[in-house]
């Protein structure tokens, strides 16, 4: 049985980060990332605040130059999906697809991915209109009705980039105001083609291959709004952006958390010793590329210290 | 592979004899671009028993939107004029569209 000095799961910029130092201090460490490396930055088109980013810099760009850094520091790599986890003893047991990994130190860097509307009709036809990602399809919905679920900053941004393409983008928030910072809120309501569906939330998305079709449903009075594409269109878009949803499942009631976030402290420590976590699936306020790589750093020194111990 | 635009498709990919795979990209879709290269490699494997064509959206909107393409990627699969499977964003992954273009490779040897 191999035992590995750190296993690492996930391969996004924080997974990347650790591998990178534990290849530098020459761990015997296995990084596991399901399909790509990258994380939810990949779909970043343009990336302007990851200090020393190249100018014209994308999510995949820049997750590209961290893989190959890593590798040229020789850790090893597999393709599995961690479905359940033993943290019981003293060499921890990560159960994959086919395969069991141990090791004597794990860095959970799973982080967190778009949190569904949660409705009928959406998953189905996600990438028939539903999106998640506005830099991605925003410009199917080039001069068609656009909706956007949230009033976050995220949301309200999102909303704002949308313009450029949607003749029309409604806002449909589930409160009677945003939760977005003033500055975003102001350029929004100036904003002409912005509208705004307030105390709604989406009930429904239907149609035959394509988003023809939505039901809404105003919370106060419990009224039904059904939406339906304009018939020249045939379709419209929507995009929901109401947070995220951590990947720590196989970590439930083993781990603390915190609304499906991992605890961890300074050191990124959990609550097992042994067990670190780092980027956007702890608990933390600012989810960043650039806090997930600092995460990352300290994990795998961290982990580091306690092998030797 | 054979680049398609909107004023080919319908020759190249609806009307085509043989059974044809379709990259829908798009010019900032960055998952697409990090497929790519899967994709050129399955076409050199399996070039001979399918037809390989990609297809840029932000240049064929309309079309795509013909095809119910609205979120990219997508790798799909024609035979007679119909889009007969297809692979949509997270699903098409390098050993998903594999998978997909082994089976209609296999069915037309």
């Amino acid at each position: 049985m191999k035992v590995y000095d750190l296993i690492i799961i996930g391969g996004g910029p924080a997974g990347l980060a650790a591998g990178l130092y534990a290849g530098r201090a020459r761990l015997n460490a296995l990084l596991i990332e399901k399909e790509k490396d990258g994380g939810q930055i990949v779909i970043t088109s343009k990336i302007e605040n990851y200090p020393g980013c190249l100018p014209e810099e994308s999510g995949s760009t820049l997750v590209g130059r961290m893989s190959g850094q890593v590798e040229k520091f020789g850790i090893e790599r597999a393709a599995d999906f961690i479905r359940e986890v033993d943290f019981s003893g003293d060499i921890k047991v990560l159960k994959g697809k086919g395969t069991e990994y141990h090791a004597k130190t794990v860095l959970i860097a799973t982080g967190a991915f778009p949190r569904p509307i949660g409705c009928p009709g959406e998953r189905e036809l996600i990438g028939k209109g539903v999106s998640y990602c506005a830099t991605c399809d925003g410009n199917f919905f080039e001069d068609f009705e656009i909706y956007v679920v949230g009033g976050g900053d995220t949301a309200v941004e999102e909303a704002l980039y949308l313009t450029r393409f949607g003749r029309k983008v409604t806002i449909i928030h589930r409160r009677d105001e945003l939760r977005a910072v003033k500055s975003i809120q102001e350029k929004a309501f100036q904003n002409p083609k912005i509208a705004f569906m307030w105390d709604s939330v989406v009930k429904e998305i239907s149609g035959d291959g394509m988003v023809e079709r939505m039901v809404v449903e105003n919370v106060k009075t419990g009224e039904l709004t059904e939406i339906l594409a304009d018939e020249e269109d045939g379709t419209f878009g929507i995009f929901g952006f109401i947070g995220f949803l951590p990947q720590s499942k196989c970590f439930e009631g083993i781990l603390e958390m915190e609304h499906g976030y991992i605890k961890t402290n300074e050191r990124m420590e959990t609550n097992i010793p042994g067990v670190y976590a780092a980027g956007d699936i702890r608990v933390k306020d600012l989810r960043q590329v650039v806090t997930a790589c600092a995460d990352g750093a300290i994990a795998a020194v961290m982990a580091g210290k306690y092998t030797e111990e | 592979m054979l680049v398609v635009d909107k004023d080919t498709f319908e020759e190249e990919v609806l009307s085509a004899q043989e059974v044809v795979f379709v990259d829908f990209f798009g010019d900032g879709c960055e998952p697409c671009k990090a497929l790519l290269p899967h994709v050129e490699r399955l076409a050199e494997k399996f070039g001979g028993k399918l037809k390989f064509t990609k297809l840029n959206t932000t240049k064929a909107r309309r079309l795509a939107i013909s095809q119910k393409v609205l979120g990219l990627p997508v790798m799909a699969i024609y035979r007679n004029g119909e889009k007969v499977e297809e692979l949509v964003k997270d699903e098409a992954t390098p050993e998903a569209i594999e998978a997909m273009i082994k089976k209609y490779a296999e069915e037309s040897s």
